[in-house]
């Protein structure tokens, strides 16, 4: 893990040195401006010092100095700015898997009839339509056209629902499928007919018996799950212009405002990375067969 | 059941002639792509979405000739026009006779006698003719990309999971390490760098691409060298290469096809999603992501720019969902009587 | 005898796409109190579905009763609602299934699951569930039942697991226990373990069983009456020994036949020809008319009823009517006893031992796999034997013995940690040149135990057989090669037309033809049979065993006979290897070693063996293997030692004086 972020952030580093418009090279800054930064990140000295500057700025959390924003450091906007990200991605989230377990248990038990069909194709769709095109439908029906909800900005909650509509119906048909499989897998399970065989009914059968099963395996796609809904922000923030993280990272990339680019970067690649390891641990204690290995007798 | 005594003669108790031989196979020979063609079929959202493909890839590629407007061709003066189509201007209520939603016939307004079947953009363009040309750059760099992620994976995966032991070990190792990587951010890092067009665009997306081909066939290889057939071919004296080209790849095949697949969507979806961030190509080449993003800024006065390029996006997406689930299906051998 | 359970013409059918498919087609039997009922047939047979509908199991759609009673209890079953049958399932009637690996919910703790069925039947409050839990483990045999039962599945071993189920079985004190081939998946000592475990159960709790099995050994051991299914049919009905003793329908003939008798060495196993009709399209009179070579004409016509040949004994065949010829019944169907023919063998075979050439010699072959930092699986561990050129060398094991192991290594599939193999007087590994490899390729080939991986599914089986003709150019062009295949396809009893078809629509016994004809194809001289017919029926095993034994003799062949089914290797093996724990514990001649085991281990698993004779069985004692026991708490190692001529045992120095002064007499019998 420690692996992949060294060679994100080495990977960003030697980016940033080739990159047109970065300091060296920018004639918007005064003189003044390349002062400071020349002596903020070393740029007289050999590439290699600037390297280990560099390094030890990231463990410090500092990832520099915004050039957009005149002084401001990268740090200070990140967490600024992360609030309405996390709020949208958390809602998202939540929504979307809660939502998504249902539909999926119960096209699973409803297999073969209509209601399975139906919920399959919803969930083709929503997998295959993206976000963006659901975004500007939303806005435009919802809030255009019916005026219901707010299309932009984020003055309070009602705010909130369009655009976490937006975002989770990736969430929701990803999910649905998944659990789909996983209980149509567990149902067909020898120790199922082990259950019916022993007079249970299907209420208990569904819940106790096969729910645990087929959850245990969503954990593992709750991490690319995340990645989708991190880069999920990034278009659904700007649609509905929501001053979260995603906004500020795409507007950074028009403005070429390079230290907050790689700041913003590095940060998401902590944010996955740390909930990979989450995932592995919570997987490893949910999962009966992970948490107590052998002892075979 | 009850049968009369007098039914049974004599000669009903004699032993039986012999009957036909009893290794008998009562079905024609079907090859394997022939049976999964046949369950292909049955499947009606799958097939559906076949269907589609094929209707889109030629419009992609015939629809541009279809009407004699140019690509490029700018004219102020027709600028943002709603669509029009000669029969279907008779019902109002589909939206195709050149009335905008403000209820003002644009066409009158502005004294155009042509019919402009999806309407022209704010600079007086085609949509129509940018449409499908754009489709075709989308479906260009999709395909390129998928192809080099087919090659690359395959070779990889492969190579990783026939050798086994320590190669496996590394090769899986630094697998692992790009995993760690958001797939979008390094696409996103590469296009600064580079500068979008279609071969930067599509090398970023292959560079963090393969990973999912390798590690589906490395999955497949692995599971197929447990079979014995592959242990009777070693014994056999078979080489490396008789085993790669006779038997493990054509039975990986279905994987590989399946995950080539569920790629071609997301490679058209990156790409649009890089023009909403302003790292798409930029004009005058036109794909379907940099139709999406122009039609986004007229959303609410001009709503048909945006909407045949996002129904247009959607169903391409759609259909290659829908084939994949179907293939996958097909694919699985189930229990055959 | 008071009936329990009475089945009246009982059809159950399946809808499948391709149309209505009757897996069972009107069975009728009765159950009575405290007995045990064997159901027997071979895959197809339609017994599994037979026993899940008792307990209306099947899942519907696709599969639905269309007709029939099943009274028990004073109510007809298939008339009951699914939540009246919910109170009968699990306290009246149990289950228990085939595989314990799969049969337990791997995230709930054995002591929940069994717990369930005792607080919903019995509605007993959690405490007390949770102590008949622990008085119910006790019963059936697992330690430290207190500890254990918040265990998880996983943390069991099989035969642990299965009687765990069989725990979960029993916690309501049923009535009626159905077993559906609960030890087909088990080793032979777990096996008689469980088969003895569940005897005493019946005793202790008065229980009726129903246990389906196609494995006739088990139901000699453990069943009072026995019904024979084919075809989704009982073809014949009747006490244990007079199923085994006088049995009337040739199906049944056929099934006792094709066992080998561990008491009999034959020629030829009696096989059944062909494979079970298709109950799609079930045909027109007898369903095993088309392969029975005693059927009369009148079987192609209409279905025989129930004939009675005793009060308890019924048989569904036309040759038990009146006008019906009197049929001659094989040899090997008469009362199986010891046969004279034992003596005479074995001295032949002395004589021929000294004169005969040592085709391959395995001297201290060590086979470890790495299984994670610095741990090693020692699959073998110092084995050493001889195979003699046109003999026939039975390796057999249980599961984790190591023998499968060596077959893979000895044909080069691993290379060996240690150790050496001595082919034709050459070592088989180390540098070759291509020519060499190609040589050695060509003389020693294998034959796989699973037939439904064993062939690549893309290729056509003309192309599977020629793989080995391709590789080594053995034919000048391709009417040769073609030519050579259809030989090949005809030697092993399949016709030249299946030379371009696919695997997938050939059988399993049809599959294993067609892996020895590949292996055929390069005129090898020793073939190694990796569980050759372990995943086949019964009647299938016979003709399979039967083709290689007729091949061996016709192209001189030396084999190495790879299996677990102790029957069938001695039946087919000169001399027997037992593996344990990696390492050889007795070598001899087949028939020494059955008369004669010294080690203790191979007394155990003779003893487990079940044998189709209920006489037999009824009277054998089970020998139970404890290592530590065995090895009087020395340190030394215990070392191959011959005691008797060709007969040798893993003993300490110790033992083996003692063993050859007791047999001092006897060895010069035979003349050293």
């Amino acid at each position: 893990m420690l692996v992949t972020f060294w060679v994100i952030a080495t990977f960003t580093f030697f980016l940033m040195q080739t990159l047109p418009g970065s300091p060296f090279n920018d004639e918007r800054l005064s003189e003044s401006q390349k002062e400071r930064l020349y002596e903020r990140y070393g740029m007289d000295e050999p590439v290699p010092l600037q390297y280990i500057t560099y390094m030890k700025n990231i463990f410090k959390g500092d990832f520099g100095v915004s050039f957009q924003y005149d002084g401001r450091s990268v740090s200070n906007i990140i967490g600024e700015r992360i609030g309405a990200s996390a709020v949208l991605g958390t809602q998202s989230l939540i929504v979307g898997t809660i939502l998504g377990i249902i539909l999926g248990i119960i096209a699973a038990l409803r297999h073969n009839t209509s209601i399975d069909y139906g919920a399959m194709v919803i969930s083709v769709i929503g997998i295959s339509v993206p976000n963006f095109v659901f975004a500007g439908l939303l806005q435009y029906w919802v809030g255009v056209r019916l005026q219901w909800l707010p299309v932009a900005f984020w003055e309070g909650f009602e705010y909130s629902i369009l655009p976490t509509i937006s975002l989770s119906v990736f969430v929701i048909a990803t999910i649905a499928r998944f659990m789909r499989t996983e209980m149509l897998d567990v149902l067909g399970q020898d120790y199922i007919v082990t259950a019916r065989a022993k007079g249970l009914n299907g209420f208990s059968i569904i819940i106790k018996h096969s729910l645990r099963n087929a959850a245990i395996p969503i954990v593992t796609i709750l991490g690319p799950m995340t990645v989708s809904l991190l880069t999920g922000t990034l278009v659904i923030e700007k649609i509905f212009s929501v001053p979260g993280l995603g906004e500020q990272f795409v507007k950074s990339i028009m403005t070429n405002d390079f230290p907050v680019i790689m700041g913003v970067t590095l940060f998401y690649s902590i944010l996955f990375i740390g909930i990979v390891l989450i995932v592995d641990i919570l997987y490893g204690i949910i999962d009966p067969r992970i948490r107590l290995s052998g002892g075979v007798k | 059941m009850i049968i009369k005594n007098k039914e049974l003669t004599d000669e009903m108790f004699l032993p039986a002639k012999s009957r036909n031989s009893t290794e008998q196979i009562s079905r024609p020979a079907n090859t394997y792509w022939q049976d999964v063609w046949r369950r292909f079929r049955k499947n009606k959202a799958a097939f559906t979405g076949l269907i589609l493909i094929t209707l889109i890839l030629l419009l992609a590629i015939f629809g541009p000739y279809a009407n004699h407007y140019g690509y490029d061709e700018q004219n102020l003066s027709r600028a943002n026009l709603p669509p029009k189509i000669p029969i279907l201007e008779r019902f109002p209520w589909i939206g195709f006779n050149g009335v905008d939603i403000n209820g003002v016939d644009k066409y009158e307004e502005s004294k155009v006698t042509g019919y402009y079947w999806f309407g022209t953009d704010n600079l007086g363009r085609d949509l129509w003719t940018r449409i499908w040309k754009g489709t075709r750059i989308s479906l260009y760099i999709a395909f390129l990309a998928a192809t080099i992620d087919l090659i690359i994976g395959v070779a990889y995966g492969g190579i990783s999971a026939y050798y086994g032991g320590r190669i496996d070990n590394m090769m899986q190792r630094i697998i692992e390490v790009l995993v760690g990587i958001p797939h979008l951010i390094v696409v996103i890092l590469l296009i600064l760098v580079l500068q979008p067009g279609i071969i930067s665009i599509t090398l970023a997306m292959v560079i963090t691409g393969w990973v999912g081909m390798a590690r589906i066939v490395r999955g497949q290889v692995l599971k197929l060298k447990e079979h014995e057939y592959i242990l009777a071919s070693k014994t056999l004296g078979a080489k490396n290469t008789r085993m790669i080209w006779k038997h493990l790849i054509p039975n990986s095949m279905g994987p590989i096809i399946i995950t080539t697949m569920f790629t071609i969507p997301t490679a058209i979806f990156t790409e649009a999603f890089l023009s909403f961030i302003g790292l798409g190509l930029q004009p005058p080449i036109a794909s379907l992501g940099t139709l999406i993003n122009d039609g986004y800024k007229l959303l609410r006065i001009y709503p048909h720019m945006l909407a045949f390029s996002a129904i247009i996006i959607s169903l391409i997406m759609i259909s290659f969902n829908l084939v994949g689930d179907g293939l996958r299906d097909a694919l699985d051998p189930k229990m055959r009587k | 005898m008071e009936k329990i359970l009475d089945v009246k013409n009982l059809q159950v059918s399946f809808d499948t796409y391709a149309g209505e498919v009757k897996a069972v087609r009107g069975v009728s039997f009765h159950l009575n109190k405290g007995e045990t009922l064997a159901i027997v047939g071979e895959s197809g047979s339609g017994k599994s579905v037979t026993s899940k509908s008792l307990m209306k199991l099947i899942p519907n759609p696709p599969g639905r009763i269309t007709s029939g009673e099943i009274l028990f209890d004073g109510k007809n079953l298939v008339t009951l609602t699914e939540k009246q049958m919910q109170n009968i399932r699990g306290s009246d009637i149990s289950m228990i299934f085939q595989d314990p690996m799969t049969s337990l919910n791997p995230t709930m703790t054995i002591g929940k699951q069994i717990m369930e069925s005792i607080i919903k039947h019995q509605k007993l409050p959690k405490k007390k569930a949770k102590d008949k839990t622990i008085e119910i483990l006790e019963m059936v045999g697992i330690p430290d039942a207190v500890k254990r039962i918040s265990n998880y599945p996983h943390q069991f071993s099989g035969g642990m697991r299965q009687r765990v189920v069989i725990a979960m079985a029993i916690s309501c004190n049923p009535k009626i226990l159905i077993a559906d081939e609960p030890t087909t998946a088990l080793d032979v000592t777990i096996q008689s373990q469980i088969l003895e475990l569940l005897k005493n159960l019946q005793k202790k709790m008065e229980t009726s069983i129903i246990f389906i099995t196609h494995d006739l050994g088990v139901v000699a051991n453990i069943a009072d009456r026995v019904a024979v299914m084919y075809a989704g049919k009982i073809v014949e009905i009747g006490t244990v020994n007079e199923i085994f003793y006088n049995p009337q329908h040739p199906y049944t003939w056929g099934l006792l036949g094709a066992m080998p008798n561990v008491n009999y060495r034959g020629e030829e196993l009696i096989t059944i020809p062909g494979t079970p009709p298709d109950l799609l399209n079930p045909p027109t009179g007898d369903a095993f008319a088309a392969r029975n070579q005693y059927a009369l004409e009148i079987d192609f016509r209409f279905e025989p009823p129930m004939f009675k040949v005793s009060d308890t004994h019924y048989a569904a065949t036309w040759l038990l009517h009146e006008k019906a010829p009197k049929v001659i019944l094989p040899e090997s169907l008469n009362k199986p006893g010891l046969s004279l023919s034992n003596e005479k063998s074995k001295e032949s075979l002395m004589k021929k031992t000294d004169k005969r050439q040592k085709l391959l010699e395995i001297k201290n072959l060590k086979q470890y796999f790495r299984t994670g930092n610095k741990q090693f699986l020692k699959a073998v561990d110092g084995l050493s034997f001889d195979i003699y050129k046109g003999e026939t060398f039975g390796l057999v094991g249980e599961s984790g013995c190591g023998k499968s192991t060596t077959g893979r290594t000895i044909s080069r599939i691993y290379n060996a940690t240690d150790g050496e193999i001595l082919y034709n007087n050459e070592s088989i590994f180390g540098k070759k040149s291509d020519s060499e490899s190609q040589k050695l390729n060509q003389k020693i080939q294998m034959i796989f135990q699973d037939p439904y991986s064993s062939l690549n599914p893309r290729l056509t089986v003309a192309d599977i057989i020629a793989e080995g003709m391709d590789i080594h150019e053995l034919y000048m062009n391709k009417k040769e090669r073609m030519e050579r295949v259809y030989e090949l396809l005809e030697t092993v009893g399949l016709n030249r037309e299946h030379a371009n078809r696919y695997p997938h629509e050939f059988s399993g016994g049809q599959r294993q033809r067609i892996g020895i004809a590949r292996a055929l194809a390069v005129n090898p001289e020793f073939i190694i049979a990796d569980e050759p017919i372990s995943a086949l029926d019964v009647s299938i095993q016979a003709q399979v065993v039967n083709l290689l034994k007729r091949l061996q003799k016709e192209k001189g062949l030396t084999y190495l006979f790879i299996a677990h089914d102790l029957s069938m290797v001695k039946y087919i093996s000169d001399r027997i290897g037992v593996m344990y724990k990696g390492r050889i514990v007795e070598l001899a001649e087949s028939d020494e070693l059955y008369q004669n085991p010294l080690h203790p281990y191979t007394k155990s698993l003779l003893s487990a063996i079940p044998i189709p004779d209920p006489k037999t069985e009824h009277t054998r004692k089970r020998i139970k293997f404890d290592e530590k026991l065995s090895r009087n708490g020395e340190e030394e190692e215990p070392v191959l030692r011959e005691v008797k001529k060709g007969h040798w045992v893993a003993c300490s120095e110790q033992e083996y004086l003692k063993i050859n002064n007791k047999d001092s007499e006897v060895i010069s019998i035979y003349g050293v």
